[in-house]
């Protein structure tokens, strides 16, 4: 059994990143997202690990790139415009196949937007972000015990599949304190030694960490294997809840701090003898398309909520196609829409 | 008289840390002479098990075939970042990087500037042949005033584009710095002389000392369009004068 402490949604991040084993954390202040930056300042250091206060996101995103050559855990954590100068550096991680996480606490937008939450990056976190093709896995928690528990993940799929993993949190979730059982540490010394890491060349022929060939035919088959990647975390990696969906004649899809608020929306509706069910992919890439697609089979509507102008509802209605009627409700600029608010959408396109 | 090869004494050997990989440097370029002296240095101080190389984007974008150690390929001008990763990683690895005076003098401002003053503990080579040599000969932040490239047809104006950055000196003025120094590669001398200033910047990171940086006048008679003994020629008159050799911060 783990401690169990009343933290901000920040600090679990940070404690569990700890947990996970991350030896090097690099970051650049921005709100909302600045207690976690703070939380590793005093704790990394504490540990006899690395804390860096980068100059610039480029920065921190690329001492990341660094560490995780040297073969150690390492993450970064930033917020939305933060994230976009980010993207270079990911599409370099994702390119040369390089284990790290990277957190959004995720702000209104576009532009520099506000800070509030906001679910405005899905498009940037799960369809690529930065250039080439590529994929990142995507977390999407929706309490602050649930961020603790899906940073421990993303570092371990990180390793599993050599590969940028993002946990995508809001606003809301950074800054909301909720009681937290953390995690027990792993042992740093159980992981297995990466035999691909510039650790070193002793004993053995020298390691290269690179994204790059200028021989299209070998670059296409180092795209093949990142593809091929991807199609086994589709095969394994797929997450999702769903909440009172066994009668359901109708279901709101909803991620991260939305579909918390869609629970009780569940329990209102219910109250008033609606059967509606909730939707809650915990991946967003991979999307868990397949499972909804099921759902959708036995019901006659599902409704999409966001806080944003309609991101996710296109993996929704990719998914769904023309099996139910795929409705669409959003706020944006950092409005978080009420229970009532999404009851009242429910039952308008319920009819 | 035909001399029987059983007779003959090596006294010349490509460095074992230097790899026999196909250069990709043109006839001239002074970027093969560096990296054989830092592959020689590697040598010297037997520390190729634990060095781990950062190759730019650019001219040199292929540094990591030719060292024999571990290397890793950086983002246009984040070299001294990645650098920094590594180093923090695991601080007993001997991380240095090479980047050209666009990598880092440019688009790389800001993490080869706050990489030395933190003090990182790394060595830093970097190239300044005026020019971008990869992408055909365009302005770089260390052009000369009046240097036709084919982003200034005219020469470099500084009204309109700035005059040649002496971005050493800048480095200079940081309190973290331990080593900070030009050199040239125009003749045998200055090929000595850099190869003692590269042996100290890696000696002064094997010995903990803190941040060191070699930058090296380099000939590019490709895009200066000049046959290569009067791209040196070049060099010793002229682009000395605007880059004055020798060493800017010594606390080692």
């Amino acid at each position: 059994m783990g401690e169990r402490l009343l933290l901000r949604g920040n600090e679990v991040i940070a404690e569990a990143a700890i947990r996970a084993g991350c030896q090097c954390y690099f970051a650049y202040p921005i709100t909302p997202q600045a207690e976690l930056l703070q939380h590793m300042a005093v704790n990394m250091p504490r540990l006899g690990r690395t804390f860096v206060q980068a100059e610039s996101e480029l920065a921190a995103i690329n001492m990341v790139y660094g560490a995780a050559s040297a073969g150690v855990r390492t993450m970064t954590s930033s917020s939305s415009p933060g994230i976009s100068l980010k993207q270079e550096g990911i599409s370099y991680l994702a390119g040369s196949s390089l284990p790290a996480v990277i957190v959004n606490i995720v702000r209104g937008g576009p532009g520099l937007g506000d800070i509030a939450p906001s679910q405005c990056d899905y498009f940037q976190a799960t369809k690529g972000g930065g250039h080439g093709d590529y994929h990142m896995i995507v977390l999407g928690p929706s309490t602050v015990p649930e961020a603790g528990q899906l940073t421990m993940l993303a570092f371990e799929l990180a390793d599993r599949y050599c590969t940028p993993v993002m946990l995508l949190a809001d606003g809301m979730l950074g800054q909301m304190m909720e009681p937290v059982e953390l995690p027990k540490p792993i042992e740093i010394g159980s992981l297995p030694k990466k035999e691909w890491a510039t650790d070193g060349a002793k004993g053995r022929d020298p390691n290269i960490v690179l994204s790059f060939d200028l021989d299209p035919e070998v670059l296409k088959q180092m795209n093949l294997i990142l593809q091929k990647r991807y199609r086994q975390i589709e095969a394994k990696e797929v997450r999702y809840e769903e909440t009172a969906t066994g009668d359901a004649d109708i279901a709101i899809v909803a991620y991260g701090t939305v579909a918390r608020i869609a629970k009780t929306v569940v329990k209102m509706a219910r109250a008033e003898g609606i059967k509606l069910g909730l939707f809650r992919p915990i991946t967003l890439w991979p999307f868990p398309s397949q499972a909804l697609r099921k759902l959708s089979e036995k019901i006659a509507m599902v409704l999409t909520v966001e806080m944003s102008a309609g991101q996710m509802w296109e993996d929704v209605r990719l998914a769904i196609a023309e099996q139910a009627e795929t409705p669409f409700y959003g706020e944006m600029g950092g409005v978080i829409p009420t229970p009532q608010r999404i009851l009242s959408e429910v039952k308008k396109h319920a009819g | 008289m035909p001399v029987d090869v059983q007779d003959m004494q090596k006294i010349f050997a490509r460095p074992d840390s230097l790899t026999d990989a196909k250069s990709t440097y043109c006839p001239g370029c002074h970027h093969g002479i560096l990296t054989r002296i830092i592959a020689q240095t590697i040598d010297e101080l037997g520390i190729a098990e634990r060095t781990v190389g950062i190759a730019p984007v650019g001219c040199a974008v292929f540094a990591y075939r030719w060292y024999r150690c571990d290397a890793i390929q950086a983002a246009h001008g984040r070299a001294s970042a990645v650098a920094t990763g590594v180093k923090r990683a695991d601080p007993n690895l001997i991380v240095f990087s090479y980047q050209g005076d666009g990598d880092f003098a440019s688009i790389g401002t800001a993490e080869s500037i706050h990489a030395a003053n933190r003090g990182e503990n790394i060595t830093v080579i970097f190239v300044n042949n005026q020019v971008y040599g990869m992408t055909g000969g365009e302005m770089a932040p260390t052009s000369l005033v009046g240097q036709k490239t084919t982003t200034t047809p005219q020469g470099r104006d500084p009204k309109l584009f700035g005059y040649p950055i002496r971005f050493s000196e800048m480095i200079a003025q940081l309190e973290a710095p331990v080593y900070v120094t030009r050199q040239a590669l125009y003749d045998t001398k200055h090929i000595k002389e850099a190869t003692k200033a590269i042996k100290k910047a890696f000696t002064n990171q094997v010995e903990k000392k803190g941040y060191s940086l070699v930058e090296v006048l380099a000939a590019c008679p490709t895009n200066w369009k000049m046959k290569p003994i009067d791209a040196n020629i070049h060099i010793a008159k002229v682009v000395k004068k605007t880059y004055q050799l020798g060493d800017l911060v010594n606390r080692g």
